[in-house]
């Protein structure tokens, strides 16, 4: 039996990495998330596992020793934030070109400028095209839980990509949260042992990572290597329920709470989706239909299965917690919108930026959205596509 | 190139290579602009051309001499004429568009006997 722990999200990482005990762990210090290699060193060091910590002087250098250390056929993990994961960009896409399952747990922060350390998705939505599986988690329990189950999503012999689990800086990395730590041997017998595909260690069979693809095989390449992304939705679902079996905590490729009659729903990533919940509660009690979509896994996007559950909402609100950057909004309502224009009877959909550089939301806050959803349906008129929470000043 | 072109989903995963060595079939002697052009009259035989061609065009006979340029993958960077230390130089570059058509042997004579 597991145990129930009061730790913070970067322990609970930790302790998933701790478990895993990959053969490297190439990493290098960033806030929120240094405390991940910090505890991971202070684990070795104390005997209690065996990884080689790989100390490097940039995150460019983590990734590309991730990036050997996985060719050479290790079990390889890493963790960063922001403009740490910033830094990785060239090399995260070397990483997934070369099909390296390589597992990074993100406490996901703002990037700068002007310069934050605080939590919002900037990292993590910046690199939603890297060719990484994205795994986004609510709180500690997800972070510790993610973590272990994107091992194996990863290496995943359909899928062989890299893979991250991501939690929001300070609100998760930071907070103590009361979750269940699981029995060192139950996860490890859950992750199993990695058998690589071609290690460059294997002499006997000599192979070339990481060669030049000329125009007339690039792109055979690079559509391979989608498939193997594409493969990972039905990965990560049989995943999450094998999870669920060996601890009892079911997961799917999102999570609908209380959308089976829900008439106004918010759709969003992170912890966020805590405070949503309770905002979901207490309208409940007042007899409003209200609901929340939780994504969990981002890429690939399963766009047909988060369409299939917004198919009956009256209104649906997408909280994305990062600036739009000049689209018509953020990464994840353009991505909702996109996945509902086949419906033929497609909801409304607005957009709000929350959140950024660590700003609170609260319920006061999630509220003025089910307000605006119910305005909506009410006048059948949307006065503002794109809006945000708790920002001085009207925008727009 | 000889071998054949895989579809999408029957290429190597990762891109990975398992015939090592297979850039020998990629010739990329028709980049070049200028070539280097060897005399063997005033060679040394000090190896340093061989050792610093970033292209592993230097070619070495059996005795392991050398024995002149491999002009399908030479991109003429020029280090091997850089790095000749002989007295005069024993490799020196030349357009390719002025010894289009010319055998090596007149190509040599033209520049090596001035």
């Amino acid at each position: 039996m597991g145990r129930k722990v009061a730790l913070t999200g970067n322990e609970a990482a930790a302790h998933a990495i701790r478990q895993i005990n990959p053969d490297v762990v190439a990493a290098f210090p960033i806030t929120p998330s240094t405390p991940i290699p910090q505890n991971v060193a202070q684990f070795i060091a104390d005997g209690k596992m065996d990884t080689e910590l790989v100390t490097v002087e940039s995150e460019h250098s983590a990734m590309s020793a991730c990036v050997g250390a996985s060719a050479a056929g290790g079990r390889v993990m890493t963790a960063t934030s922001a403009n740490g994961y910033a830094l990785m960009w060239e090399i995260l896409y070397i990483a997934s070109g070369a099909r390296l399952p390589i597992v990074m747990a993100v406490a996901a922060r703002a990037l700068s400028g002007p310069l934050n350390i605080h939590g919002d998705h900037s990292d993590i939505m910046g690199g939603r095209d890297t060719g990484w599986i994205q795994l986004v988690s609510e709180n500690s329990q997800e972070a510790y839980d993610n973590l272990i189950q994107a091992v194996k999503i990863a290496e995943n012999k359909d899928v062989m990509t890299p893979a991250l689990a991501a939690f929001d800086g300070f609100n998760i990395s930071h907070s103590i949260e009361i979750w269940e730590l699981e029995e060192d041997d139950k996860v490890k017998e859950f992750v199993g042992e990695y058998e690589p595909l071609l290690p460059l260690l294997n002499t006997d069979e000599p192979v070339t990572h990481g060669a030049w693809a000329p125009p007339d095989w690039y792109f055979e390449h690079r559509m391979n290597q989608l498939h193997g992304l594409l493969n990972a939705k039905d990965i990560v679902a049989s995943v999450g329920k094998d999870f669920g079996k060996a601890f009892g905590r079911d997961y799917g490729l999102y999570e609908a709470y209380k959308m089976d009659d829900a008439e106004y729903v918010i759709v969003a990533m992170g912890s966020v989706c805590g405070t949503t919940k309770d905002v979901v509660d207490s309208l409940r009690e007042n007899g409003v239909k209200a609901g929340l979509l939780k994504v969990r896994l981002f890429r690939p996007f399963p766009y047909q299965e988060l369409s299939d559950v917004l198919s009956a909402a009256k209104a649906v609100a997408v909280l994305d917690r990062v600036s739009p950057a000049g689209a018509q909004g953020g990464p994840l309502f353009t991505e909702i919108r996109s996945a509902l224009y086949d419906m033929s009877n497609r909801p409304p959909v607005i957009n709000y930026s929350y959140g950024l550089g660590g700003r609170d939301t609260q319920p006061v806050h999630i509220n003025s959205v089910y307000d605006s959803l119910k305005r909506i349906v009410e006048t059948g008129k949307i006065e503002k596509q794109f809006d945000c929470l708790n920002l001085r000043g009207a925008w727009g | 190139m000889s071998e054949k072109l895989l579809d999408w989903n029957e290429v190597l995963i990762g891109a990975a290579i398992k015939d090592p060595g297979n850039s020998k079939s990629y010739e990329t002697g028709s980049w070049r602009v200028e070539r280097p052009v060897w005399n063997p009259d005033t060679c040394i035989q000090c190896m340093f051309c061989w050792v610093y061609c970033p292209d592993s065009s230097i070619l070495v006979d059996k005795d392991g001499k050398m024995s002149g340029i491999d002009y399908d993958h030479c991109k003429g960077c020029g280090i091997c004429v850089e790095q000749c230390p002989s007295k005069p130089k024993s490799l020196t570059m030349l357009l390719e568009s002025e010894v289009k058509g010319k055998s090596e042997e007149e190509i040599r004579k033209e520049v090596f006997s001035k």
